[in-house]
Parts: C-alpha cells; sequence; structure tokens
C-alpha cells in the first residue's frame, strides 16, 4: 500500500491498514538502530522542528534521535501554552518557523485538538507529539509494534489498561487503534479518572483490577500525572499504589507470559513497583528502543507527501 | 404616513390576512381591510408581518470592547435581524452596576435611533457576585432586570437577597445558572463527544444544580427568576417541575441550543464553543418540547460578538459565545418550517412573551394604538450570510458564509423603516 496521508494527527484518523503500514516500516527501519554507524541518507537536507509548547525531555528526544538518524537537520523549540492573548498568537508562531523553511513539525502542545489546528494552518507536514488529552499517537504505535514482538499478531489479545485513563493521551490513542486491530481491551482506574462516557468506545469497563487483568496478554500501566491533577481526582500517592498500582498477586491473573507495558517515565511504587518493572514481563525499555523506530518511520513516510498549496 | 398593503398579520393569538396597516408617527393608527392611500406604501403580499422581535439576552460590548462589537454595530445586527428591542447584559467594561452606565447605554442607543435599549444590569458590584447594586437607582435609569451573565452567582445567600431585593422594584433577576467549581476548565459538554476529542466537559449538572437552587429560592422569596439560556433535558424537566409548583420561573432557550449538538465540536471548530456548550440530540430535543408545551417561555439570541482573534487560537484558548441576532429568523423559522410549533407560537415566543416578562405593554402586539414596532419576515428567501449581510462587527458563528432561509426583509421601528434587506 501506500501512505497518503501529509499529518499524524491521531490513530482515530487512521484505517487498520495504515496503522499496520507505519509498523511494517518502523520494523525494516529498526534494523538501523543496531549498525555501527547508525545514519542513513533518507531525510537529508531536510528541516525537522520539534515544536514542544509543553515540555517533554524523553518524547522529544526520541523524535531528534529519529530524525537525525534520518539525516534531517533536527531544531528544538520550546514555548509556553500558555494565553495567546498577549503577543503572538499560536499560528504566528508556527508561521514565523514555517518561513524558515520547515519542512516537518512535530508538535507537543497542552491543549486538545491544537496540533490539528496548526496542521491546518501550516504547509509543513506535522506530526502530533501529544495534544492535551486528545491522542499521542507514536506513542501507541510504539506500544503496538512492541506487542507485535511480543505476541505476534493483534487479533483476539486481552489489554488491560489501567491507572488515569480521562487524563491519558497515550490510553486513548491506544484505545483508537487497538479497536480497531481486533484487540479486547479492559479499562480500569480510580472513578474519578475514568468516568463512565468511556462505554463509547468499543471497550470494557471494570470494576476491579482482577477483572481487567484476568486472562490479560498484556498489561499496560499508565503514569500517574500528579502535577497536571488536583487533590480530588486522587487522596494521595500512597493510596493510589494500594488499590491501583499493579501488584503481583493481581499479576498472577494474567497468562503466563503477559507482557507489562507503561509509557515511563515510571512512579516507581505508584504505579508498578520496582519487582515488576524490572521483571522479565516488563517490556519498558523495549517500547522505548521501539519509539525511534516508529518516529522514524512516521517522518520518512510523511515526507514522501506534499501538502498541496 | 406609512402603509403597509396587504399583510398577512400574525399576533400570538389570531392570524388576519389581506388588511392594511396604516402607521402615523410611531403609532399604529388603523388595521382595516379598505383601501388607504399613502404617501409611502408597502406591499407584503407573501410575507408575514410580526410584532418587532424582543430580544432580552444580548451582548453589545459597549463600553469596554467596542472593537468586538458596539452599541451602533449591535442596533444595526438587531435590526437586520427583524428585531426591535434589545436587553445587553452588564458584562461590560466597565461593568454596569451603576446608574451613569445604564443611563449611558440608553442614551447612545436613542442617538443612534434604531432599537429600543433596556440594559440589564448586574446584580453585584463589579459581578463579583457579594455586594447587591443600587438596584432602585439603576431601574430609574432605564434598565429593566439584573444578572450577573457570564457569571453565575455562586452565593446562596446573595442570590436570596437579589430576589428579594429586586422583586420589591418590580423587577426581577436573569440567573446564568452554572456551577463554576463543577465546569471546572470544561470547555464542552461532557459526554460522548468529549471523550473522543479529549475537550474537557463541562456536565450537564454543572447547569442543573443552579437551576435547582434558583427555582428554590424563587419558591422561598415568592420573587421572579428568569432562567437564561437552558440547554440541558434535565433543566427543562427542573422547570416545567417549577412552573407546576406555582414558582415563579421563567426561561428562554436560544436558537444554537435548539439547532446544533455537540457532535459538531468533532472537528474542533471554535465558532461551536459556547456557554453553556451545545449538548446532545435528547438535550436539543428537549427544548423543542419546552418551547412547545411552554416549560420555556420565549427565545433568546445570547448574541456573544468575538474578534476573529479571540477564535482563531487553541480550543482552550478560544472564548465563549456565538453571535445570534441575524440567525434568529431562519432558525426559528425551521422549527415552523419542520412543524414544531406554527407562526403564531414564533410570535408568542419572540415578541409577545417577552414584552409581557419585561412588562413593555405598548409592544409585542399588533394592534391600533400600540407602538409601531413591526417586523416584515419572508420565510422562503434563500441567501448566503455573508460580510455584506452581516452587519454586526464580528462574524463567529458557525452560520457565516452559510446559505440561510428567511430573514427580516423589512424592520419597522416606532413607524420608521430601519432595515431594508434588499438595500444594503
Ligand atoms: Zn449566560
Amino acid at each position: 500500500m501506500s501512505f497518503t496521508k501529509t499529518d499524524l494527527l491521531g490513530l482515530k484518523d487512521l484505517s487498520k491498514e495504515e496503522i499496520l503500514f507505519i509498523i511494517e516500516t518502523a520494523e525494516k527501519l529498526k534494523e538501523i538502530n543496531g549498525r555501527d554507524v547508525k545514519k542513513v541518507p533518507t531525510l537529508k537536507g531536510k528541516t525537522v522542528v520539534n515544536l514542544f509548547f509543553e515540555p517533554s525531555t524523553r518524547t522529544r528526544t526520541s523524535f531528534e534521535i529519529a530524525g537525525k538518524r534520518l539525516s534531517a537537520d533536527t531544531i528544538n523549540f520550546s514555548a509556553s501554552s500558555s494565553s495567546t492573548s498577549k503577543g503572538e498568537t499560536l499560528i504566528d508562531t508556527v508561521k514565523n518557523i514555517e518561513a524558515m523553511h520547515s519542512d516537518i513539525f512535530v508538535v507537543r502542545h497542552a491543549f486538545s485538538g491544537s496540533v490539528k489546528f496548526i496542521a491546518e494552518n501550516t504547509k509543513a507536514n506535522v506530526v502530533n507529539a501529544g495534544d492535551g488529552t486528545n491522542e499521542h499517537p507514536t506513542q501507541a504505535l510504539l506500544d503496538l509494534m512492541t506487542i507485535k514482538e511480543h505476541k505476534g499478531g493483534f487479533e483476539g489479545l486481552n489489554v488491560a489498561i489501567m491507572g488515569d485513563i480521562e487524563h491519558s493521551r497515550v490510553a486513548r490513542s491506544n484505545l483508537w487503534g487497538m479497536s480497531k486491530l481486533g484487540i479486547n481491551v479492559r479499562l480500569f482506574g480510580p472513578k474519578t479518572m475514568l468516568p463512565e462516557h468511556f462505554k463509547h468506545f468499543n471497550c470494557k469497563i471494570c470494576s476491579s483490577m482482577e477483572e481487567a487483568v484476568e486472562n490479560a496478554d498484556v498489561i499496560m500501566m499508565l503514569r500517574i500525572q500528579r502535577e497536571r491533577q488536583s487533590n480530588l481526582l486522587l487522596p494521595s500517592l500512597r493510596e493510589y499504589s494500594k488499590f491501583f498500582g499493579l501488584n503481583k498477586r493481581a499479576l498472577s491473573l494474567a497468562k503466563k507470559d503477559a507482557i507489562i507495558m507503561h509509557p515511563g517515565p515510571i512512579n516507581r511504587g505508584v504505579e508498578l513497583p520496582s519487582i515488576l518493572a524490572d521483571s522479565k514481563q516488563s517490556v519498558i525499555l523495549e517500547q522505548v528502543e521501539n519509539g525511534v523506530a516508529i518516529r522514524m518511520a512516521v517522518l520518512y513516510l510523511l515526507s514522501l507527501n506534499k501538502k498541496e498549496g | 404616513m406609512l402603509l403597509l398593503k396587504n399583510c398577512t398579520v400574525i399576533n400570538f393569538d389570531k392570524i388576519e390576512e389581506n388588511v392594511n396597516i396604516l402607521i402615523n408617527n410611531d403609532k399604529i393608527e388603523d388595521i382595516t381591510k379598505e383601501e388607504i392611500e399613502s404617501a409611502t406604501v408597502i406591499d407584503c403580499s407573501g410575507k408575514y408581518v410580526v410584532p418587532g422581535l424582543i430580544d432580552m439576552h444580548v451582548h453589545f460590548r459597549d463600553p469596554g470592547f467596542e472593537y468586538k462589537e458596539d452599541i451602533e454595530s449591535g442596533s444595526k445586527a438587531a435590526v437586520a435581524g427583524g428585531v426591535t428591542t434589545c436587553l445587553p447584559m452588564a458584562n461590560t467594561k466597565p461593568v454596569n452596576d451603576n446608574s451613569s452606565i445604564t443611563r449611558y447605554m440608553v442614551e447612545k442607543a436613542k442617538e443612534i435611533g434604531l432599537i429600543d435599549l433596556f440594559p440589564i444590569a448586574a446584580v453585584t458590584k463589579g459581578m463579583k457576585g457579594e455586594e447587591l447594586t443600587e438596584m432602585g437607582d439603576i431601574l430609574e435609569a432605564g434598565a429593566i432586570a439584573f444578572s450577573d451573565d457570564g457569571l453565575p452567582v455562586m452565593n446562596s445567600e446573595v442570590m436570596r437577597r437579589a430576589l428579594e431585593y429586586a422583586s420589591q422594584f418590580g423587577s426581577f433577576i436573569i440567573s446564568h445558572a452554572e456551577d463554576k467549581n463543577l465546569t471546572g476548565d470544561g470547555v464542552i459538554n461532557e459526554g460522548k463527544i468529549s471523550t473522543i476529542t479529549g475537550l474537557k466537559g463541562i456536565p450537564a449538572e454543572s447547569e442543573e444544580v443552579m437551576i435547582a437552587r434558583d427555582i428554590l429560592l424563587a419558591k422561598l422569596t415568592k420573587a421572579h427568576v428568569h432562567i437564561a439560556h437552558v440547554s440541558t433535558k434535565g433543566s427543562v424537566e427542573l422547570i416545567r417541575w417549577a412552573k407546576k409548583m406555582g414558582i415563579n420561573v421563567t426561561a428562554e432557550a436560544t436558537p444554537h441550543h435548539f439547532t446544533l449538538t455537540d457532535e459538531e465540536l468533532l472537528n474542533y471548530d471554535t465558532n461551536y464553543k459556547m456557554n453553556p456548550p451545545l449538548r446532545t440530540e435528547e438535550d436539543k430535543n428537549a427544548i423543542i418540547e419546552g418551547l412547545k408545551d411552554g416549560t420555556i417561555d420565549i427565545i433568546a439570541t445570547d448574541h456573544a460578538p468575538h474578534h476573529r482573534v479571540e477564535k482563531f487560537v487553541e480550543f482552550d484558548n478560544a472564548a465563549f459565545g456565538i453571535t445570534g441576532l441575524q440567525t434568529l429568523i431562519p432558525l426559528t423559522l425551521n422549527l415552523v418550517k419542520s412543524g414544531q410549533f406554527d407562526m403564531k407560537k414564533f410570535v408568542y415566543l419572540t415578541s409577545y412573551k417577552p414584552a409581557e416578562i419585561l412588562n413593555l405593554k405598548d409592544r409585542g402586539y399588533i394592534a391600533k394604538g400600540k407602538k409601531a414596532d413591526i417586523t416584515v419576515i419572508d420565510d422562503k428567501i434563500e441567501y448566503i450570510f455573508d460580510e455584506k449581510v452581516n452587519k454586526s462587527k464580528s462574524d463567529n458563528t458557525p452560520f457565516f458564509k452559510k446559505k440561510l432561509i428567511g430573514a427580516a426583509i423589512y424592520t419597522i421601528k416606532d413607524g420608521k423603516i430601519v432595515y431594508d434587506f434588499h438595500q444594503q
């Protein structure tokens, strides 16, 4: 197949075939990362700008490495997402950087839908590196790639996603992607972070961790972002780890070969005890490794498609 | 002397066909089937002739935010929408919380001379929700009612005293029903669409808990409370209950809430961002039911102009609100055309009942001796709502550049033609 999208905004907009194609492309590119000289000239002469309106060292670094491995010139630009009422607007900023002949924008922003807003108003290709609580498509793609490596495919797998579902763009992207690939998704978390509305996604809302984990092939723990939440959502981290953190007893209900995933960075002892985070079942570092390959694939595929006008 | 010939006159209680309306100065001198000679004649064959529309919920941004709208552009948008009487809200800068600002607004509108403008003044000083304004003094200056619209009066004690105090002067309180804590930093209706888009939700209960409170306070004080921009099914049910209990409550709904749903927000288009937010199909239908059975008394636009740069930003940063004066007629006519109600009910909702609520006895009805505020509507005219048609300084509405059907083709205010659709 050929990939015709000019932007990657979310898994919501991708077909099953497009998702699989990106993963397959990443599988081919992954080999480069194991070479002694980790560089190919694919994007030579192209400028990739990491436009981060919200800090994230991990994602930014992963995109930066991905760009460099493909020989693109990668530039980092940080700004704050706060109100645009004073002075320059978001699109002013984007137009300015575009004027310096940037080819691809990798955008992280604190507000849902703002990366789409940018994509609609620039000639550059745009990759969503996380927008508000909406989507984080490359994270979901690397999760799916990691699942495929361990499970061989997707159809009929049981995946438990647990934690702060409501505020997680990782969860939303995975929900879109997994339902398209025939995965059975179960959700569990504190009720303050998992409202009833999630029934509108094709998934099961569980009332206990046991229910979510039973017979699972994959357990995906989400990061608790204390800094983003009021105390009303969560009385304390201690309470959270006791009732909503993964433990050995719950894990024993999953399939024997179940893998444990986490988008990182882990709050050790909160979402996962170290004994599980560092166990053989944990694939957290593989996720990080696959992240570079997925981002290489995305940058490469988008660079093939120019926007009209 | 102005003569409207071959009119189909629609009042809330009856329709008269093929009559002539003779206007002398600012009054209706006669309504007759006889042939009359007059200097100025408008042939109204095939059109609806209705009382000038009354919009008791608009934002004219004057003083303070004249770059969005001022009393002049607001007046022009009003008459282009067939509206001859407007009640602008108090969230200007400075806030309309004293008689000098009220007087300024009334006088400026008089100078422009297109509409009657009766301000809604603030309930509390600075709209801070703490101390009552000088309601008696403000009423003398030309205000009709009180509201901190845009902001709810969060303190129940303050709301109770406001109801008591305003009622003593024969006035009432308009409730912007919203529990700000429950709204949080929500930007659209909480539900399926907010879950899908990742946009923060505002639950229906944010509106409903405050409506419940305010109707109970109206029960306690026996004062009149008017609920602004009802948007949810639960709100309609609460108001229906209150009316059954004999509580002195009236309510309004906006055309956007009975026309659109939150499904429109899947695209993150900021022109659909408003407060209260667009709700679900079920809520929309409940509002139409409420209008039909009298639970919701009137239609008001909540005309809320914003400059383009305030909408051309990230969704979370975009201003809430859409303009409404010039889409009032076409959107309400859609309910007539779909058989939800007839033209008599249209008139009831847009002029007769607002006049009654506001105690404006000289308008809202076409009859001998009444004020000559008349709107002539062509329900079949098709046009694009573009820069030429739009008279507001702002164009923040999802209907801009779209095809609309139905418009005011003549608006007559105090016996003068203040708007002619074909002469713009
Ligand atoms: Zn309001």
